[in-house]
């Protein structure tokens, strides 16, 4: 027997396999992934992204406007899988009028939630929709996708600052 | 034929746990690694436990036995590849990517004079079906010596393109690599045309074979080539390990790649000589354990057959082609038919997104690969952001297939039906 005890722990942890999925795919991911928000790239821009997740191939790009310290929009395109594409969507819906600092915070928060490991529910007055991601903490592989966008925001942020 | 996949799944302890709650363990990632036979994690464990000591050096009898056992696995790799100058072809090496990177790097080192010295206007032939460990490092080549980079082109159904091998392979060409097995699509390229037109032209042909050493009997005098890497890992194998196979009158040519310990023939102040192959090749301790478990893993392959598992492999991709055929919203990147196809099968499934696939694959139980499978012009080239890949081996049968084939309609039912 090669530590099947273990595993047995490991499993009756990790409970009913169907629910886990689900508790990965909310019914908020799967909508924003069919009908994705911001999707589309404007035609100006502050600034402008192009990030890769180099494991899977999935990539997104992005653009931001500011006015002042306002985001006043936030556009993108991208081919992936339904979380990664999901979350910019999401990220995209919360983020756009919010100020620089306003939208460092719900960044902070996002990333913290994904590093949490299942442990965290994630603080909807801050995530709002973006407490759907909660899930994905669990599955290693995936934390990477759900982080895509909100990389390529913190990247695109900071280059849109420069510049202006 | 005695062949049973159950009957071998026994032999791989890694089979007595479940996943995902409770799931058999359907793992049809191979392609990527395979998983050990117990008398292989057992010989990698036997040697630190009763041998361990530096190869090469120590006057003890552990040096001896680590020796023995180090230079016993060389000949095992030998006999296998049926290396026509025995042991001394084979070096061990701690990855395929590193024996490729070996030749890449070593070529660069080549004086002018020696045979592999690159020059401005000489040419290097790939595919573009090649993994990145067999196109990186021949890019990086012919950045650092002016040689050009040119490549057979992928047909739609995903075999090499040789229509045009006479533009491809120009007299200037020096080396030709390619796959033997693709990676992502299965395709088994055909080589005697290339090695005959690269031969003609004074080219050498080096053969990424990490897909079919594992899979098929593969004999390197038979097949015309110069050099051959694998990989131990993919073939029941440690990790840790890598085979370049090498012409002994090429690798007595060639310039080393690392230097230091084990690989020199003298050393003073100003300069050194280098050992007689394969040890102008070893540099530094090697991976002891691991050759001799990859030697133990490859007697594993012997006592199987390797005519039986292609046979046997052969016999399940026909299957599962079969039965993934029905299956109306698939699609396979590769060739649909069963010639000159190895086990691995790529695939898409509507507009699911492979990750998303292969998550919920995971969740039934099935372990199969997703997104470019390291070969990104590939999938450029057959137009598809990514694959979910499901690669077959010695341990997997029918029933893998249907669970397989299961998960796939659930797996469509899931993101479709909601």
């Amino acid at each position: 027997m090669y530590s099947s005890m273990r595993y047995k722990a490991l499993q009756s942890i990790l409970g009913g396999v169907k629910m886990e999925l689900d508790s990965l795919y909310q019914e908020v991911i799967l909508d924003h992934y069919k009908h994705p928000q911001h999707k589309g790239l404007s035609s100006t821009f502050d600034a402008q992204v192009h990030h890769v997740n180099t494991s899977c191939g999935d990539e997104i790009t992005l653009n931001i406007n500011l006015d002042g310290d306002c985001i006043t929009s936030l556009s993108w395109d991208g081919q992936g899988c339904s979380i990664s594409q999901a979350s910019v969507s999401v990220m995209s819906d919360l983020l756009i009028g919010k100020t620089l600092n306003e939208a460092l915070i719900v960044v902070n928060s996002f990333s913290q939630l994904m590093s949490s490991k299942g442990t965290s529910a994630g603080d909807p007055e801050i995530l709002e929709d973006a407490v759907a991601f909660a899930g994905v903490s669990k599955f290693p592989g995936r934390v990477k996708c759900a982080l895509l966008g909100w990389m390529a925001y913190k990247d695109v942020a900071i280059q849109a600052q420069a510049k202006n | 034929m005695s062949f049973s996949a159950s009957q071998i799944r026994k032999d791989f302890p890694i089979f007595e746990r479940t996943v995902r709650g409770g799931k058999r363990l359907v793992y049809l990632d191979s392609g990527a690694t395979s998983q050990k036979p117990i008398s292989v994690i057992d010989a990698e464990s036997d040697f630190y436990k009763l041998h361990n000591a530096a190869v090469h050096r120590g006057a003890h009898q552990l040096a001896e036995e680590a020796t023995d056992a180090y230079e016993g696995a060389r000949q095992i790799v030998a006999d296998f590849l049926g290396a026509p100058g025995g042991a001394d072809e084979i070096i061990f090496t701690k990855s395929a990517t590193e024996s490729l990177n070996l030749l890449a790097y070593a070529m660069g080192n080549a004086p002018i004079g020696n045979r592999f010295a690159l020059k401005n206007g000489d040419r290097i032939v790939v595919t573009e079906m090649e993994h990145h460990a067999n196109l990186v490092p021949w890019q990086q080549l012919c950045a650092r010596t002016g040689a050009d980079l040119a490549w057979f082109g992928v047909t739609d159904d995903g075999r090499l393109d040789l229509s045009n091998i006479n533009e491809v392979i120009t007299p200037n060409t020096k080396v030709v690599s390619l796959t033997h097995q693709s990676n992502v699509l299965g395709t088994i390229n055909p080589l005697s045309e290339i090695t005959t037109r690269a031969h003609e032209v004074g080219a050498i042909v080096v053969l990424d074979a990490c897909q079919s050493v594992p899979h098929m009997a593969v004999n390197v005098e038979t097949l015309g080539v110069d050099f051959l890497a694998f990989s131990g890992h993919k073939t029941l194998g440690p990790t840790g390990v890598g085979i370049l196979w090498g012409r002994k009158d090429l690798l007595d040519e060639l310039p080393p790649f690392l230097y230091g310990g084990s690989m020199v023939q003298s050393v003073d102040m100003t300069g050194a000589t280098w050992a007689a192959v394969p040890q102008k090749f070893e540099a530094g301790v090697p991976n002891m354990a691991q050759a001799v478990g990859l030697g133990v893993a490859l007697k594993y392959l012997t006592q199987l057959g390797m005519d039986n598992v292609s046979a046997h492999e052969h016999a399940l991709t026909g299957y599962l082609l079969e039965k993934m055929s029905l299956i109306s919203d698939l699609t396979v990147v590769g060739p649909t038919n069963n010639l000159s196809r190895g086990s691995a099968i790529s695939f898409t499934l509507g507009n699911i997104h492979p990750h998303d696939v292969g998550q919920y694959l995971d969740s039934q139980g099935v372990a199969v690969r997703t997104g470019h499978h390291c070969a990104w012009p590939l999938a450029k080239r057959m137009q598809v952001p990514a694959t979910t890949r499901a690669s077959l081996y010695v341990y997997n049968d029918e029933s893998d297939c249907d669970v397989l084939i299961d998960a796939i309609q659930g797996a469509s039912k899931y993101f479709g039906g909601r």
